[in-house]
């Protein structure tokens, strides 16, 4: 048993690193084919991601709404949901934030207005994912579906209003709402042009982790994810659980978008769909719903993101790569899932076979 | 806007016309993952294999012009978008029947790496001008020029529709069909009947992929006609609700495809006429009408009615 679980952790490091591996390997084909040195590839992406300060500083700029957006997908997951409405959840948060800042105006003091706006984006995003939750609970509707249509209703919702009711007509590059007051826009950690965000994302990882790995409600809830059926037998309230877990995967999502609004847009436009939410679906499912491994993953990736404009400038490859390394990325991980417990059982049942044979055959 | 002169009833006929015109995508990744759940696996990636379809058709039609000519061009364009989904397909039916690995992740991951690749290789067709398919202008009785540019209908249309009746066939009277069928609805007694359950499966993804690529190539070569990154705004991640909704039945997937169709050409209907400002919630009416119909059909209790057995299960 010992060695059992000495051989489990030691996967539990092996496959991941070799899935990013493999996916380097293929990635690199990818680039030689479309006629670009591989290894001029890796250093520019390395380079723009982690070479120097600054890149360190843009990479963890984008890394911080993965970690938030990652969540809304990683919490239901515990408890057996695909949840892929992190965008929906990205943006209605991002929408209600701005409306109280607004509402808001110059008159209260920064911090309250702050704080009043992560109040709304997480409610709004929370209760955005929990009628996903709900839906499935109560109707039975599958909640993969759902959640990506509800993706779909954000961004009209967000669009018409933008475009209507809420439009400043004296920004003309494109239809956004007015800018919110700058008393409450989020400032950057002291020495770096790093906003708040990250923090809101580092914290929103710690505490996801202890409530899912260390209290009695996230006992349950990965209970209910392991067997539905024995968990109602248990007497669980598995409706309560799907409810107020999808509420906190969501409102994660929901406070990354006014983290975006609040650090990065300070209005509301089409640019806050900026496809953080399907990177975070990935973020989860590559960190296999772990919390503290979402931190890491997040900043890989944001480090991949941040590389996509230096791709284009310096070696000429379109954008896209980056979608293309994320892609295969993600189908490495997967592919590497099924890896579990065969790694060495497998590797090693082999040679005995072969070692048997040759000893026979003597 | 043609339909100024038609007054109201521009409204109508803009959405036959936007019916006609919008249905066809949804009708071939209708089907395509009809035949792909049918079998027991349900395939999520079908957004990125339209993409990579609308691609793949418009880069072809665009090369091959001169060499072909512009009849012939657009064809070929047809079917490598249908070659790019087999492709897709493999990858997908490889990946998504291994241990532990869940098939709605390997969806997303799909989309994602569809994307990419479309997105990588169609940057240099973003500008140019590929040749058209050739439609029908069956309206061309009329004195109208605007009801004559309504029924511009599209040949994958008629294929699309000539498609419903095959498919039908094939999973009712034909052999594979039944290996199929018995596939998805109870894997065991398919195995017991000595077929082999990944290579049905796996077939029946790369051939749903098939299908979606050929619905990519209606939106590139037809409507609305060119290659852009956001030429698919969700049609195959509807599609699987689309099909939940058609109860996994080839007629019913022609039915939902028009209603849908239909309902995306309201928003641009109502905008030809002046009604333009629930332009975007108007758009939205395909998503929301999903929801709907699901939170209706749908129940905690029971399964659906007409569900492939094993769809959704772990193995």
């Amino acid at each position: 048993m010992v060695h059992q679980s000495w051989q489990r952790s030691l996967e539990s490091v092996l496959i991941p690193c070799l899935a990013v591996l493999a996916a380097l390997v293929l990635f690199g084909g990818f680039c030689a084919l479309a006629g670009a040195n591989p290894l001029e590839v890796y250093a520019a992406i390395y380079k723009a991601a982690f070479g120097s300060w600054n890149a360190w500083q843009n990479t963890l700029i984008r890394a911080s709404p993965l970690m938030l957006t990652g969540l809304c997908t990683a919490l239901p997951a515990r408890l057996g949901l695909v949840i892929i409405g992190n965008e929906g959840a990205l943006v209605f948060g991002a929408l209600l934030a701005v409306l109280v800042g607004l509402a808001c105006g110059s008159g209260l003091p920064g911090g309250l207005v702050i704080g009043l706006m992560a109040l709304a984006s997480l409610l709004a995003g929370g209760l955005w994912i929990m009628v996903v939750g709900a839906l499935r609970h109560y109707r039975g509707v599958n909640e993969t579906i759902s959640s990506l249509l509800m993706n779909y209703l954000a961004i009209a919702l967000m669009n018409h209003l933008v475009e209507g009711p809420l439009r400043d007509p004296n920004f003309v590059t494109k239809p956004s709402s007015y800018e919110i007051a700058q008393t409450a826009w989020l400032g950057a950690l002291p020495g770096s042009r790093i906003h708040f965000g990250l923090i809101y994302g580092a914290l929103a990882c710690l505490i996801a982790y202890f409530l899912i790995q260390r209290t009695t409600f996230g006992f349950a809830t990965r209970s209910t994810g392991e067997n539905i059926r024995a968990a109602r037998m248990a007497g669980l309230p598995v409706g309560q659980l799907t409810l107020a877990i999808c509420f906190l995967g969501g409102s994660c999502a929901g406070l990354a978008g006014m983290v975006e609004i609040a650090a990065v847009q300070r209005r509301l436009n089409e640019s806050i769909v900026s496809n953080y939410g399907y990177a975070g679906v990935l973020v989860a499912f590559v960190s296999r719903h772990n919390p503290l491994a979402m931190v890491l993953v997040s900043v890989l990736l944001g480090g991949i993101l941040a590389s996509g404009g230096i791709l284009q400038r310096s070696l000429n490859l379109p954008d896209a790569t980056v979608l293309v390394f994320q892609g295969i990325v993600f189908l490495c991980v997967l592919y590497s899932d099924s890896l579990y417990g065969r790694l060495f059982s497998g590797f090693f049942k082999k040679i005995d076979y072969k070692s048997v044979a040759i000893h026979r055959a003597r | 806007m043609a339909t100024e002169a038609l007054g109201w009833w521009g409204v109508p006929l803009a959405i036959i016309a936007g019916t006609l015109r919008g249905s066809v995508p949804f009708l071939f990744v209708s089907l395509g993952e009809c035949l792909t759940e049918k079998s027991g696996k349900i395939n999520l990636g079908l957004e990125g294999t339209l993409r990579l379809g609308a691609m793949s058709a418009y880069g072809v039609s665009y090369l091959c012009a001169q060499v072909l000519g512009v009849g012939l061009a657009p064809w070929l364009g047809v079917l490598m978008a249908g070659i790019a989904g087999m492709g897709l397909g493999l990858i997908h039916g490889w990946l998504s029947q291994q241990r532990r690995v869940n098939d709605v992740a390997v969806g997303i991951a799909m989309i994602i790496f569809g994307s990419g690749i479309a997105n990588f290789l169609g940057k240099p067709f973003i500008q140019p001008q590929a040749p058209q398919l050739a439609t029908l202008d069956v309206a061309n009785w009329s004195s109208l020029p605007q009801v004559q540019a309504a029924f511009k209908i599209s040949p994958l249309f008629l294929l699309g529709v000539a498609l419903v009746p095959v498919l039908d066939w094939f999973f009712k009277s034909t052999r594979w069909g039944l290996y199929v069928r018995a596939v998805g609805d109870s894997p065991q007694a398919a195995k017991a009947m000595g077929i082999s359950i990944v290579k049905v499966r796996l077939a029946s993804i790369v051939m749903g992929s098939f299908l979606a690529g050929l619905g990519g190539a209606a939106l590139s070569l037809y409507y609305p006609g060119l290659w852009t990154e956001r030429i698919s705004s969700g049609q195959g991640l509807m599609a699987v609700a689309l099909v939940i909704f058609a109860r996994w039945q080839p007629w019913q997937c022609l039915w939902a495809s028009l209603l849908f169709g239909g309902a995306q050409a309201l928003g641009p209907a109502f905008q030809s006429v002046g009604i333009d400002s629930y332009y975007y919630l108007f758009n939205a009416t395909p998503y929301i009408l999903t929801l709907v119909i699901m939170i209706f059909t749908c129940s905690p209790q029971r399964t659906l009615a007409g569900a492939p057995g094993a769809l959704g299960k772990e193995d």
